[in-house]
């Protein structure tokens, strides 16, 4: 469930790297009362990190905090759809509150957009939403191996 | 094929494998980078050099404008404030030790393409898009008509159009052709209540004029549907938004084609666009004030002028939309004119590159040809080793900020991928800032403002929206 999203034909190289970054996955201490466990997915290298993120921050914060890859050109501040993130599992995704008609009208502009797209900067960390797992897409994913060329937008 | 087993690479996965074995192999050397263009494209290549290279990378990154940061500065609207925010990253990489700024330096002019080559492993063109698409179209030379990219450089104080000779006291119908951003950016400055733009960092000359605009009517027209208009959502709303103004749009010009259908079903930002725009036709019951018109389905045939060679009017003929062999649609004349009274008439069709000597340009695309940031030889297929491109002219002046971290993503790694193959600068090859100095030419350096260090340092890196 968690590859949503994907092309067929992206699906086996991307459980290979997934299989081989378990290896160097990061996991931080074990989540208190006050915080909850998100694992970032990076679609651009493969890595997959876990993190504890406090009740109330949202997750363009928690990434720039555990120097996870995730930008944020315009700060948090809706004007842009750099912090893309896709959250993998639909119930979970189904629980966060809608996204606005700004945030709408930003993601409108993301690479990759799927049914469970949002901008990290607009997700807050809540207690149900505890083990959650987002992907970040990335258009540039292994370019310097195979020649990986992005399909236009 | 994607991850080569065997390789224990740590979390930066492949690139990073391309990296160690190039840094070991140069032995700790440098890779002289030098950047064309301080504009998103720039600086966002930068960013990748430093992020990938480590300790080994060098870039210089130049400028025609002593300031940097391009069109976040000369084209992002000044009622878009934090769109601008982008600012603080490039500022915190023109901070960074490995990087240096030359300003006012205009490549061709104060320094031929050829020459740098010389000084530098590879350079990379990132200097966008300063110029545009013409109408093309009689009248074009007359009083009053400018491209909305002058328009634009005039309201954000572009030092190269900030004389522009317009006096809105005299204008009451500014007719913009174009269905973009840009075009709705122009309208949007040209109808909002001034005090709402007095809080900006829009230029004081501009500012004065909108105090005292006579602007009434704006009319923006595009030669296709509603439906493939290329504004965004965002940027629609805050037009429907403007206190004070009616938006009016002829209900016979909403009405789609099967093939729109088609294309809505397969793009949600268009659904949502339209419904945007048939939902404000309902709701509009503002009958004072300020108009915006919106004309879709009309191309421009001609201007018109008075006595004195200013613009009063356009002609317009009415199109339909047919559907061409590769399935898109596109707009074929009726025979059907229109005139529409007009005092300024802005184009806004497009932005395009200029071709800098030294370097091949296509000129039907209006790029600098490349493959993947590698650009190729003049008439040929092959790579010129060394050259590259980011941004605007490599891809063409399409896209928002973030499409350029992509982009420079691609074109840093094709210079990585190159690296151990590109010539290194002569050993007693002077740097840029000896060259500079020989040719007198009045670089700008460290154009970063040690009272905005400070500021930024104090400021949140996320601030809650």
């Amino acid at each position: 469930m968690w590859l949503y999203g994907l092309t067929v034909d992206m699906l086996q190289p991307l459980l290979s790297l997934r299989h081989a970054f378990n290896y160097f996955s990061t996991t931080s201490s074990p989540s208190a009362d006050d915080s909850i466990q998100v694992t970032f997915f990076d679609e651009k290298d493969g890595s997959e990190t876990t993190v504890a993120v406090p009740l109330g921050e949202n997750l363009l914060e928690a990434a720039h905090n555990n120097e996870i890859d995730l930008e944020g050109a315009c700060e948090g501040s809706l004007a842009c759809s750099t912090c893309h993130v896709i959250v993998q599992d639909p119930d979970l995704y189904a629980k966060l509150p809608e996204p606005d008609d700004d945030e709408n009208d930003m993601l409108d502009l993301a690479y990759g957009l799927t049914e469970t797209s949002r901008l990290g900067c607009q997700v807050l960390a809540t207690k149900e939403l505890d083990g959650m797992k987002v992907r970040i897409p990335s258009a540039t994913r292994n370019f310097a191996v195979d020649g990986y060329v992005p399909k236009p937008h | 094929m994607l991850f080569r087993s065997g390789r224990k690479l740590g979390d930066t996965a492949t690139l990073g494998a391309l990296l160690c074995s190039f840094v070991t192999k140069r032995s700790e050397s440098t890779l002289k980078v030098c950047v064309v263009g301080s504009g998103p494209a720039g600086f966002y290549t930068t960013a990748q050099i430093l992020k990938q290279l480590g300790s080994t990378a060098r870039v210089d990154i130049l400028d025609r404008l002593p300031t940097p940061f391009g069109l976040v500065r000369s084209g992002v609207a000044p009622d878009h404030p934090d769109t601008k925010n982008v600012i603080n990253q490039y500022t915190q990489i023109g901070l960074d030790s490995r990087v240096s700024y030359f300003g006012n330096v205009t490549v061709g002019t104060d320094v031929q393409l050829s020459r740098l080559r010389r000084l530098y492993h590879a350079v990379v063109l990132a200097y966008g898009a300063e110029s545009n698409i013409q109408l093309k179209v009689p009248g074009e030379d007359l009083h009053g008509v400018y491209s909305a990219r002058q328009f634009v450089w005039w309201y954000n104080a572009h030092p190269d159009h900030r004389n522009l000779p317009i006096d809105l006291s005299k204008i009451r119908r500014v007719a913009i052709f174009g269905m973009g951003n840009v075009a709705l950016d122009c309208a949007r400055v040209l109808l909002q209540p001034p005090p709402r733009l007095g809080t900006t960092d829009i230029a004081e000359h501009a500012l004065r004029q909108l105090r005292d605009s006579a602007v009434e009517r704006v009319d923006i027209i595009g030669r296709r549907g509603p439906v493939q208009a290329s504004f965004t959502a965002k940027e629609l709303r805050e037009l429907l938004k403007l206190e004070g103004v009616r938006v009016v749009v002829d209900p016979d010009q909403l009405r789609v084609t099967e093939t729109d259908e088609v294309e809505m079903k397969a793009s949600r930002a268009k659904r949502r666009i339209f419904d945007i725009m048939k939902s404000s036709l309902d709701a509009s019951s503002n009958t004072s004030g300020r108009q915006l018109h919106l004309h879709f389905l009309r191309t421009l045939k001609g201007i018109q002028g008075d006595e004195q060679g200013a613009v009063s009017s356009l002609q317009l003929e009415r199109n339909e939309l047919r559907t061409a062999a590769d399935g898109s649609q596109r707009p074929a004349g009726t025979g059907e004119m229109e005139h529409l009274p007009a005092d300024l008439v802005l184009g806004s069709i497009g932005y395009r590159c200029n071709p800098l000597e030294g370097a091949p340009f296509d000129e039907r695309r209006g790029i600098i040809p490349n493959r993947g940031g590698r650009v190729l030889q003049a008439g040929s297929s092959e790579p010129d080793p060394g050259l590259y491109v980011a941004g605007w002219v490599k891809r063409g002046p399409t896209g928002i900020i973030g499409t350029n971290l992509t982009d420079a993503q691609e074109t840093v790694a094709a210079i990585l991928q190159d690296a151990q193959s590109l010539s290194a600068p002569a050993d007693d090859a002077p740097s840029l800032q000896q060259v500079l100095q020989e040719s007198g030419v009045q670089a700008v350096s460290g154009a970063y403002d040690s009272s905005l260090v400070h500021n930024l340092q104090q400021k949140d890196r996320c601030p809650q929206p």
